[in-house]
């Protein structure tokens, strides 16, 4: 079972380049991006700005699928987390390019560009973000 | 004489590795004698949830992130792959997409075996000399397809390199380029089919030897240079043994083509081959170095390029994203069966 085409295609900015929002009233940050402010409510009408997440973070908890869904039995086992990203949101996603067993909560994370699911052999392929544990010393580039 | 050239470059490969003993024994070959013959150690994998946009992606990413451009500035974007994801449906906008660069962008997905992406620098060079252009976006990269226990399994990897090709704060500038194309069937893979078929030996003198040595030539007479005017030389590496052939005849040394060898321990990343040789040249030149890189496509054809290294790579953000050798020393081994397995050998309802 698939996304549907037009969903997927609607979510592209979030999905690609992690576009998240801003309440100017409070400063806080959203992702997916929100209409609206859940904290200052009306008062936000107007005053949510989108916002591009860097896509570093770290690790809040993860859990191991041995058990996946169609079209993930060739990635099994596999890591899916919880990740905090430095400007604040927690968005779930899968961890990869990592033996799983050697996750730790805390670790550094970045965004990474990957296939996350396709329609079998003739339906859409749908792209996104994932996330890869980083070593303190290659920290670098802008991958998210 | 307009400065036209490279204004930064990213490269990416994915981190799984198999080693040539992996498959030399899954196929009953003795190791030993493929690794001396191919000059090949071991190649790159790409993990199940990588193909040639995601690659092309990042590589275009770490490109972005050692300059300081809007996105929005660059003009056009062409990616040179034999393994587009889809055979009707650009990578290109993907890349697009995913660097911010639509809508206002040129498009298209180009297709010459291992050189569409040589291709792609001189079509981006092309629209920015014409002024049509501020910036073009030349990607190189490929998930190269190798049938079970053909010859090519031992070298068929994964890999790509971007350079953003413009005329400000240029690091490398393009003195000239030339092509060498004829109609040679070496190598193909036709329509709907799953894997390339090869001529063997054919694939040798009047395939990568004649184009490569073809294209090499013009160049050098075109620019009056003799091998000896070049620091580093970068040619097509369908394995670690033809590019040291063909660098010999053409009178260049070990020393020069050294930098720039990646196939030993990568395999031929096809379309990123030349490319990725490029950036690992890049990743360690200074002012006033110069290089040749020649690329191959099977088919067949020869991109050289006469490229000098300018006094901007000082103050070039080469640090912001991995070199070519960080992404080498990211790995993990993985078995045959594995690789069966990302790599879709085994089949199953």
């Amino acid at each position: 079972m698939g996304l549907a085409v037009p969903r997927f295609w609607r979510e592209i900015p979030y999905r690609y380049n992690l576009i998240g929002s801003r309440c100017k009233v409070c400063n806080r940050i959203f992702f997916p991006p929100r209409e609206v402010c859940p904290y200052c409510r009306r008062k936000s009408l107007g005053k949510m700005e989108e916002m591009k997440l860097k896509g570093k973070g770290r690790l809040i908890t993860y859990t191991i699928i041995y058990t996946p869904p169609s079209n993930f039995e060739n990635q099994v086992p596999y890591a899916v987390g919880i990740v905090e990203l430095d400007e604040g949101p927690r968005i779930t996603s899968q961890i990869v390019d990592c033996d799983p067993e050697k996750l730790k909560i805390g670790m550094r994370v970045e965004a990474v560009f990957r296939k996350i699911q396709e329609d079998g052999d003739t339906g859409a392929i749908y792209y996104g973000y994932k996330f890869r544990p980083v070593g303190e010393d290659e920290d670098k580039g802008e991958t998210g | 004489m307009m400065n036209i050239g490279i204004v930064s470059y990213g490269a990416y490969i994915p981190m799984n590795r198999i080693r040539i003993e992996e498959i030399a024994e899954t196929w009953g070959r003795n190791p030993d004698d493929i690794k001396k013959g191919l000059n090949v150690f071991e190649k790159t994998v790409p993990s199940p949830d990588e193909d040639t946009a995601t690659i092309s992606v990042t590589a275009s990413r770490y490109a972005l992130s050692r300059v300081n451009i809007d996105p929005k500035d660059i003009g056009a974007i062409f990616i040179g792959s034999e393994s587009h994801p889809y055979a009707v449906k650009p990578t290109s906008t993907i890349v697009g997409e995913a660097i911010s660069a639509v809508p206002e962008l040129m498009a298209a997905d180009y297709e010459f075996a291992c050189k569409a992406g040589t291709a792609a620098i001189q079509n981006c060079m092309a629209l920015v000399r014409s002024g049509m252009i501020r910036y073009g976006l030349a990607i190189g990269a490929d998930t190269a397809q190798s049938a079970p226990g053909d010859a090519l399994e031992y070298t068929a990897s994964a890999g790509g390199a971007a350079f953003i090709i413009g005329k400000e704060k240029v690091i490398a500038r393009i003195n000239c380029t030339c092509s060498f194309a004829t109609d040679t069937p070496d190598f193909w893979r036709r329509e709907a089919r799953k894997y390339p078929k090869h001529g063997g030996r054919f694939t040798g003198a009047p395939a990568y030897f004649r184009h490569i040595i073809g294209a090499a030539k013009l160049l050098m007479e075109k620019m009056k240079t003799k091998p000896e005017d070049y620091d580093y030389a970068i040619f097509h590496q369908p394995n670690g043994k033809f590019p040291v052939t063909v660098g010999k005849r053409l009178g260049f040394d070990r020393k020069q083509l050294e930098q720039g060898l990646l196939t030993p321990y990568i395999g031929n990343t096809y379309s990123g081959s030349s490319p990725l040789g490029l950036c690992s040249v890049l990743d360690v030149a200074k002012p006033g170095d110069r290089i040749l890189m020649v690329s191959y496509g099977s088919g067949a054809g020869s991109d050289a390029f006469d490229i000098t290294v300018t006094d901007e790579i000082e103050n070039f953000d080469r640090d912001k994203a991995p070199t070519v050798r960080e992404l080498m020393e990211r790995k993990r081994y993985i078995s045959y069966a594995i690789y069966a397995k990302y790599r879709n050998l085994l089949y199953w309802e």
